[in-house]
């Protein structure tokens, strides 16, 4: 099995060297952590006492933001230089190339998430009162399901008119459950209650979608 | 608590629903069978 | 096998004035709501159709997966289209229902909030259709189309754990039913199935028309063009 490890090690170490070589990669995202968690302060008062019970909810949709717009970034530059034909003509098999990006995306959106989270602690005076363990916890598996999911629709959304659009559109509806399951998570461990539905719920999302995504991204590559 | 009208309302937006998309159905159908013609 | 469809739709619409006569007449005043909750008898055969509609779908939509075959594809898209339809039925008679018995147009009530979630997965599925190129799109659906049938078991699960964790009014009532409105729910439900039935049909048809005059055009093209496309 070394093969598919090797092509998926690969794959990902040169998704990661195109994404951080200039600095202004870094430099970007920064700016754009900042303007996003700046935005939210605007439009959902910080000092409101209400704004601390719905703080789950405003870093979550925060998450969902970033990850759609690092998600669209990804695939289009297979595309521009005709990546995508490539692998399907060579023996790689197809799920090497999902982990890859699947890998990939995930860094570059938990890497947002790491930028956006101490503005968010900050501007909103956040307090974990539940077990604060359980929080990374959530984070992991709640951008793992945004980001399998997202990479697989990316791949479908290639195929279609409205590239950018048919994304979020597709994304969204099925993301719901885990959406829900990651802000109740995040609400309730904020307010010192433990999460522990929640994350269970967040953990089959993602072990049965992280599987029939593995198990359809070949057909969907190879969709012709 | 009058909710008659709301009930007659909810029935006839059902069937309003079912003939707006039947409607799409039949005029859509109607437009292949002129365009049948045109191919013979 | 076309004779049937007509003699199928005059049975079909006795069928529904029968079951109207149910919900309106026949069946008891129901002591709280009054004759408001007669909706009842509308929005609840529609949420089950939608429902069937929907699985049959997701069978199709593996069926296409496994096999390819172009009848398990336009099946899919008839019943994701004619299942949106009745599910859009749903939310609208839904809220028509909660303003006079609540006093409010939307509850986040386990339900509805589900019936919502699904109506935008299976929405997402008709974009899908609609926005991918050609010979691409069964596959792209029905892998889209599975992928929406496995998040239905989470929607419910999580929104009804939600749910019992912020309580809201429960619409459509509970409890134990009259049998006389039992009687007149299903007959509702077996008319409006055999309804959808006649709408999957038609739909069915046009479909396969469709297709068959866009293969007539691409042949068409093709010949004109002699050997030079390709």
């Amino acid at each position: 099995m070394s093969a598919p490890n090797g092509i998926t090690g690969i794959t990902l170490l040169k998704d990661l060297r195109l994404e951080w070589r200039s600095k202004d990669a870094i430099n970007s995202m920064l700016f754009f952590s900042l303007l996003v968690v700046v935005v939210f302060s605007f439009s959902f008062d910080p000092s409101a006492e209400e704004s601390r019970q719905i703080a789950g909810g405003l870093v979550w949709v925060a998450f969902l933001f970033a990850a759609v717009v690092a998600l669209n970034q990804t695939w289009a530059r297979e595309i521009r230089n005709q990546v995508l034909d490539a692998y399907r003509v060579s023996p790689a098999p197809a799920n090497s190339l999902f982990v890859a990006k699947t890998l990939g995306n995930f860094i570059f959106v938990s890497v947002l998430e790491a930028l956006m989270t101490p503005l968010f602690i900050v501007f909103y005076q956040l307090r974990a009162l539940g077990p604060a363990w359980q929080l990374l916890l959530v984070a992991v598996l709640g951008t793992w399901a945004l980001v399998v999911n997202g990479t697989f629709f990316a791949a479908m959304s290639l195929r279609t008119r409205s590239r950018e659009i048919m994304l979020p559109l597709l994304l969204f509806p099925i993301s719901i459950p885990a959406l829900l399951a990651m802000v109740q998570a995040t609400t309730s461990i904020l307010n010192g209650e433990g999460a522990r539905f929640w994350i269970v719920l967040l953990a089959t999302y993602d072990l049965v979608f992280t599987t029939v995504c593995l198990l359809l991204f070949e057909t969907v590559l190879n969709a012709e | 608590m009058n909710g008659t009208p709301y009930l007659f309302a909810a029935y006839a937006v059902t069937w309003v629903i079912h003939i707006i998309y039947l409607a799409t159905i039949v005029r859509r159908y109607s437009r292949l069978k002129s365009e049948i013609e045109k191919l013979k | 096998m076309k004779r049937a469809f007509p003699i199928l739709g005059v049975l079909t619409a006795i069928l529904l004035s029968y079951a109207l006569y149910q919900a309106l007449v026949v069946a008891p005043t129901e002591k709280t709501m009054g004759d408001v909750q007669r909706i009842f008898y509308y929005h609840v055969p529609s949420a089950w159709t939608a429902f069937l509609l929907f699985f049959i779908n997701f069978g199709a939509s593996i069926v296409y997966l496994i096999k390819r075959n172009p009848a398990a594809d336009i099946v899919g898209l008839v019943s994701a289209e004619v299942g949106v339809v009745f599910c859009t039925v749903v939310l609208i008679t839904g809220p028509i229902w909660a303003r006079p018995v609540w006093g409010i147009w939307w509850t986040w009530d386990m339900r509805l909030t589900s019936t919502l979630v699904l109506w935008l997965i299976y929405v997402s599925y008709l974009f899908l259709r609609r926005f991918s190129s050609g010979g691409q799109t069964p596959l792209l659906a029905a892998a889209l189309a599975v992928l929406g049938a496995l998040c239905v078991p989470f929607v419910y699960f999580s929104i009804w754990f939600f749910r019992t964790q912020h309580p809201q009014p429960v619409m459509g009532g509970g409890g134990s039913i009259d049998p006389r409105m039992l009687h007149a729910l299903l007959i509702n439900w077996l008319a409006f199935s055999c309804f959808a039935f006649l709408v999957c049909w038609s739909r069915y048809r046009l479909e396969k028309l469709q297709r068959d005059v866009d293969h007539a055009h691409a042949m068409e093209s093709l010949l004109d063009h002699g050997g030079s496309g390709r």
